[in-house]
């Protein structure tokens, strides 16, 4: 495992003066991935999203690599394209070095909108690996709801009033969905845990074939939190259970990380502002279900996982 | 020759480096407005969007690169395996580098206080 000290000396391939908001988790996220493809070549492709939008404002551009944005739907199709061109190239000697191909979509372009383009490209079998930057909310262009958003989440599209208590359908498990076209490696990771970020993102590039990875990455503005607690927050969604840890290489699913306490939801809940009317007197019944809804799921993943299902001690 | 470098490369441009600015006329423009610079957002100053200034202590640090690891903004810089400095010209004012901080040697300044201790120092002199 390296150290801070060794990948600092990596040199940068996202720089500053992109525009994303201040603290935002995307900025993060792609600098860790970034940072440990090291110093191969590089092509990025990106769906249309807040990291799109925010990077690549004319005439500017915060890449230090190749670049490709075609729409909002098809970073899947895209960078499978540019792959396909690159392997025909090679074969005829027109390129000789080596190449890797990274998306990154939101969970907008990811979950909802890019998920028929990127099922194809991982059908295909190409060489690329698809980073999915989750927020949990169509934050570009105002917080609207998507299929990543957490039920119970306020949003402009599902907002809490005084009889829907904000968003009302449980959460996509995308990591899973992609798990099931047998591709050699899918992962779920969060920026809390720089190391396993790193971990996963070096054996999504070393593979052969199509790897993805599912990124949590908050936003301070839609789940309306204190900016600087980003990485508290995202530990918070591990340590209970909302976000696990794992992996799947070969259709063989592995726990990365087991809390070794019960934290109850509501203390991921409580700091963000998304959350809020779900503490008011008489709404203790939808925190209830959200635990419950997070518990099922955990007991299913270590039943996939090969480990004993039960919930950690309190 | 140059060493190589697969950074700051003009993939498919040839030797064209033409740089595209803002204030340029249409017919100054390179074709199809391509970009050959990359990573050019670095002449784009967001230092002036931060409210409060992330102000480093050198006795405390450790070296740890924690901050540097979760800047948002790659504005932590660091050279050889330690901390340098921060580039105030990008830097937010997030305040994300202090808070993840294990040793508390990063302050978060308001710029007016900044902006006064310069005043007074300037009155001195």
């Amino acid at each position: 495992m390296a150290t801070l000290k060794e990948l600092s000396r990596v040199e940068e391939r996202f720089v500053g003066g992109h525009r994303l908001c201040a603290g935002c988790g995307h900025g993060i996220a792609v600098r860790m991935i970034l940072n440990a493809a090291e110093n191969s070549n590089v092509v990025v492709g990106c769906a249309t999203g807040c990291l799109e939008v925010a990077s690549t404002i004319y005439p500017y551009t915060a890449w230090r690599c190749s670049f490709i944005h075609n729409a909002f739907e098809n970073a899947g199709a895209t960078i499978s394209g540019v792959e396909a061109a690159y392997r025909a190239l090679k074969k005829k000697g027109k390129i000789n070095e080596d190449f890797k191909f990274i998306a990154f979509g939101g969970d907008g372009g990811t979950y909802d909108i890019g998920l028929q383009s990127l099922s194809g490209a991982m059908e295909r079998g190409h060489n690329i690996v698809y980073v999915c930057l989750d927020n949990e909310a169509y934050m570009n262009t105002g917080i609207q709801r998507s299929s990543a958003t957490p039920t119970g989440a306020d949003t402009t599209t599902s907002p809490a009033g005084k009889v829907i208590p904000g968003k009302q359908q449980p959460r996509k498990d995308l990591t899973a969905i992609m798990a099931a076209h047998n591709i050699p490696y899918a992962a779920q990771t969060a920026i809390s845990n720089w190391q396993d970020v790193h971990k996963k993102a070096k054996k999504a590039l070393e593979v052969e074939g199509p790897a993805f990875i599912n990124v949590l990455s908050p936003c301070p503005r839609g789940w309306r939190y204190n900016t600087p607690d980003i990485v508290e927050i995202t530990k918070l969604a591990v340590e209970t259970r909302f976000w696990p840890l794992f992996e799947v290489e070969n259709g063989k699913w592995k726990l990365n990380y087991k809390p070794k306490k019960y934290v109850p939801i509501e203390e991921f809940l409580k700091p963000q502002g998304r959350f809020r009317h779900l503490f008011k007197p008489g709404n203790e019944h939808l925190i209830k279900a959200i635990q419950e809804e997070v518990d099922n799921r955990w007991l299913a993943l270590l039943e996939r996982c090969g480990e004993t299902p039960e919930l950690p001690p309190r | 020759m140059t060493p190589y470098n697969p950074f700051n490369r003009n993939f498919g441009s040839g030797t064209r480096t033409k740089a595209v600015r803002p204030d340029m006329k249409w017919h100054e423009m390179t074709r199809a407005g391509n970009i050959y610079e990359p990573g050019n957002a670095n002449t784009y100053e967001t230092g002036d969007w931060r409210s409060i200034r992330p102000v480093w202590n050198k006795e405390r640090c450790i070296n740890c690169l924690l901050c540097w690891r979760y800047c948002p903004d790659a504005s932590v810089i660091a050279k050889e395996g330690k901390f340098e400095t921060f580039d105030y010209k990008h830097c937010k004012g997030c305040g994300i580098c202090a808070k993840v901080c294990p040793v508390n040697a990063i302050d978060m300044v308001p710029e007016e206080e900044i902006e006064k201790v310069k005043e007074a120092n300037k009155d001195e002199n």
